[in-house]
């Protein structure tokens, strides 16, 4: 596990595909794909689903919950603030 | 069972559940255990919980700080169930959730989840047109709250604990359970006098 992040970080959505290199099992939704959001909490720590999903080894990864804005993903959204679980390994530095 | 109304997901399940005993994965008990506790599970169990909270503001603070712990001191059995997180409702911001990518849902405190929170119409709007998706459960959400729509992705199952309605001073827990429906722990709805 990398070091935790604080509430507030900014970070990005890493902008892959791996859906589109073969069979894989991912949890973070493609909408985030590349989007800013903000680390809002640490929500523990857990098997990487993504491995689980084939009974491959898993590496144990920080979950958090990251919230963005709505606004910024969909031209007509409608929401005022969206919040989704995800694994580090999907979360970089935002430029 | 009887073979003439015997489909083949009943003989696919028969033999998931010989192998898993077969293999020592789980025991016969173990299973019907389960099963029992998934048929036992409904939103009648989240309701005692937003009851107690409502009513004893030290289980609430509990129950938002480990809902999976708040659970299982009403007596809600929650061993092998994901973590659950409590979503707090207030004057200034509500939660709905949703499972974009499947169908995550805290089965130990709600049940099954209804047939639409599968719907792939449910999960894209719920998400971009939450306000307009609202409406069509009748849920009319002031102006000035706030949406926070909270994606279900990953090992954390999600539950709203919503505001108390006015109207319903001095009731027992029981009488403020009864009226907690499933769609109010959704965030779909909010609890409202019979």
């Amino acid at each position: 596990m990398s070091a935790l992040l604080a509430p507030g970080t900014v970070v990005r959505v890493r902008d892959d595909w791996p859906e589109t290199r073969g069979p894989c099992h991912i949890r973070t939704p493609h909408y985030l794909r590349g989007a800013r959001g903000v680390v809002e909490k640490h929500l523990g720590a857990f098997a990487n689903p993504e491995e689980l999903a084939f009974a491959r080894p898993a590496k144990v990864l920080n979950l958090y919950h990251v919230r963005f804005v709505p606004a910024a993903i969909w031209p007509d959204a409608g929401g005022d603030a969206l919040v989704v679980e995800l694994f580090e390994s999907w979360l970089e530095a935002a430029a | 069972m009887s073979t003439l109304l015997e489909t083949p997901s009943d003989r696919l399940l028969a033999a998931v559940r010989q192998l898993l005993t077969a293999k020592g994965v789980m025991t016969h008990d173990e299973i019907a255990e389960r099963i029992r506790i998934t048929d036992a599970a409904s939103p009648a169990q989240g309701a005692r919980m937003v009851a107690r909270a409502w009513t004893d503001p030290a289980y609430r603070a509990r129950m938002l700080a480990d809902g999976a712990k708040a659970a299982e001191e009403m007596d809600i059995p929650m061993r092998g169930m994901p973590p659950l997180g409590v979503l707090e409702d207030t004057a200034e911001q509500h939660n709905l959730v949703v499972c974009t990518l499947c169908s995550c849902y805290p089965r130990a405190v709600l049940g099954y989840p209804p047939f639409w929170f599968k719907s792939a119409a449910y999960r894209a709007r719920a998400v971009r047109d939450p306000r307009g998706l609202l409406l069509e459960f009748g849920t009319v959400l002031p102006a000035e709250v706030k949406l926070r729509v909270v994606d279900s992705t990953a090992d954390y199952r999600w539950m709203v604990l919503p505001l108390r309605p006015a109207g319903t001073e001095g009731w027992s827990a029981a009488q403020l359970a009864a009226i907690v429906r499933e769609g109010d722990m959704i965030g779909t709805t909010f609890p409202r006098l019979p």
